[in-house]
């Protein structure tokens, strides 16, 4: 049983100098069978266990993860969460994680600091403004806040934008979903490690998968760096090595992995207290509890694992910024990263069985996946406890590229991918 | 990052070209004899390698020409360039 973390275990901690704080979860050897084992120890995945464990009543599952847990793309994304999608599959399938997110905190006891500050996204051209009035509409008909504001009304909202009808690419009004917001991301992962972890389940880390064992149409396990693991159900969540993994199983994806930049800046005091993202110049800046501003750049347009990317999109990004923000002309950059983010041809996600049974991928997040973090954990672990999709993953399968029935949120996603 | 030795200009910044995405996916020869399946795997199934891939990519502010390329993609190194038409190389 986990001790609870609250403001009186802070202070009797304290005491003895933050010294004695109970494990968050353990470090176990892996065992010889599992009755369902996730690949890839991120967000999704240790989420995917956490809800196998608590809503299926599963008892025997490992997360095995290469690295360490939350060490890829959930600990380099830019902790955007918003729910502001055009088609109707897309808006239920994230208004549900951000259902989930309101009450995180709570649910895991512990602190993922959540803050529903709005998000904005702008507007620059007159397409820019028909296409968001257009997914404004569509989001409120499904029950999603969202407003249109003018450009005195984003500027009223966002006072240091620069809103000058005279710069390159002006502002003409935006698109304000106040629901919406930003997360601690190690934490998320930290706290659904823990949470998992005291279900039983076994977080295996520096433990990298090598081959998956078939046998005819279903799976036996894994073969891991740790040994051959069996097991009747593998979900794999392994984002940008997502094609690997497949090709592993002799599965083909409809993926391409491309480097993702983001950066931060030096901290500075409160300026910004929201989030503003601007599709036509792909740039997009909040500013976190630490007082760095996180800016998002954009992808690379050739396949790459390489986890850096090119100067020359982080430099368009920073002119766009600047033009945006005149007074973040003399700020410093601190770090720059890079994540491969598996991107599919509609930009929508797969959370889908495949055609070998037992195998269940979750994939093609692209570069927006931490936002659906809880929802997405919550409806694979419903797709592999009971080996078909919930409804409202139902339209998010691997067999729409197929049928042609995609969910195509190009562009109409209020980003660029 | 990386530069990119042009078969016709010679080694430019990587900026100065676009990616094609996976290089020798032959168009169908016969459109309406493909099944679902079939036209699946032509527009949308990838490889997507980590590690050496054939990719074509066009000198799109330069000469504008398309070549192939075979890049690891687990480092960016570049092993061979070589021009459409011509078959992958024995890497």
């Amino acid at each position: 049983m986990k001790n609870k973390y609250s403001i009186f275990s802070l202070i009797k901690n304290a005491f003895s100098n933050h010294e004695n704080w109970q494990r968050a979860w353990r470090d176990p050897e892996p065992k010889k069978e599992y009755d369902a084992v996730i690949v890839g120890g991120g967000g999704h995945g240790l989420a995917t266990a956490y809800y196998l464990a608590k809503k299926h009543n599963l008892t025997k599952i490992a997360v095995v993860e290469k690295g360490w847990i939350g060490g890829g793309n959930t600990g380099r994304n830019t902790t955007i969460i918003r729910s502001n999608y055009l088609w109707d599959a897309s808006a239920g399938l994230y208004d549900h994680a951000l259902k989930i997110w309101e009450g995180l905190s709570q649910e895991l006891n512990y602190n993922v600091m959540f803050s529903q500050r709005g998000v904005m996204n702008l507007a620059h051209n007159l397409q820019d403004v028909r296409d968001l009035k257009r997914r404004t509409h569509a989001n409120r008909l499904n029950g999603i806040d969202a407003v249109w504001l003018e450009t005195d009304e984003v500027k009223k909202f966002c006072p240091i934008i620069n809103t000058s009808q005279d710069i390159r690419y002006p502002v003409l009004g935006g698109t304000l979903q106040k629901r919406a917001g930003t997360a601690r991301h190690d934490a998320v992962a930290w706290g659904y490690a823990r949470g998992a972890d005291e279900m039983g389940v076994d977080i295996i880390q520096n433990c990298e998968v090598k081959g998956i064992k078939r046998n005819g149409d279903s799976v036996e396990g894994l073969e891991t760096t740790k040994g051959f693991i069996k097991t009747k159900k593998i979900g794999v969540v392994a984002a940008g090595h997502s094609s690997v993994i497949a090709n592993m199983a002799g599965l083909k994806l409809p993926l391409e992995s491309k480097p993702l930049q983001a950066l931060v800046s030096e901290p500075v005091k409160p300026i910004i207290d929201t989030v503003v993202m601007s599709n036509a110049v792909h740039a997009y800046v909040s500013q976190s509890d630490k007082g760095e501003l996180v800016i998002g750049a954009g992808t690379d347009s050739y396949v790459s694992y390489t986890q850096k990317g090119s100067f020359n999109i982080v430099e368009e990004t920073l002119k766009a910024i600047l033009e945006l923000y005149p007074i973040f002309s003399r700020m410093k950059m601190l770090r720059q990263w890079g994540g491969i983010v598996d991107i599919c041809p509609d930009a929508s996600p797969i959370i889908s069985k495949t055609s070998i049974k037992g195998l269940y991928f979750n994939c093609g997040w692209g570069t927006g996946g931490f936002k659906a973090t809880p929802g997405s954990g919550d409806l694979f672990a419903h797709t592999i406890a009971n080996d078909e999709p919930h409804k409202l993953n139902a339209a998010f399968n691997i067999n729409r590229f197929v049928s042609g029935d995609l969910v195509d949120e190009h562009g109409a996603a209020a980003v660029a991918h | 990052m990386f530069l990119i030795n042009c078969p016709y200009c010679g080694e430019r910044d990587q900026s100065e070209f676009v990616s094609g995405g996976e290089a020798h996916i032959a168009r169908p020869k016969q459109p309406t004899e493909l099944n679902d399946d079939q036209w699946a795997e032509y527009l949308f199934m990838r490889k997507n390698i980590k590690g050496i891939q054939f990719e074509r990519w066009n000198h799109a502010h330069g000469c504008r020409k398309w070549f192939n390329v075979a890049r690891d993609t687990s480092n960016d190194k570049i092993e061979k360039i070589y021009k459409m038409g011509e078959q992958p190389p024995k890497l």
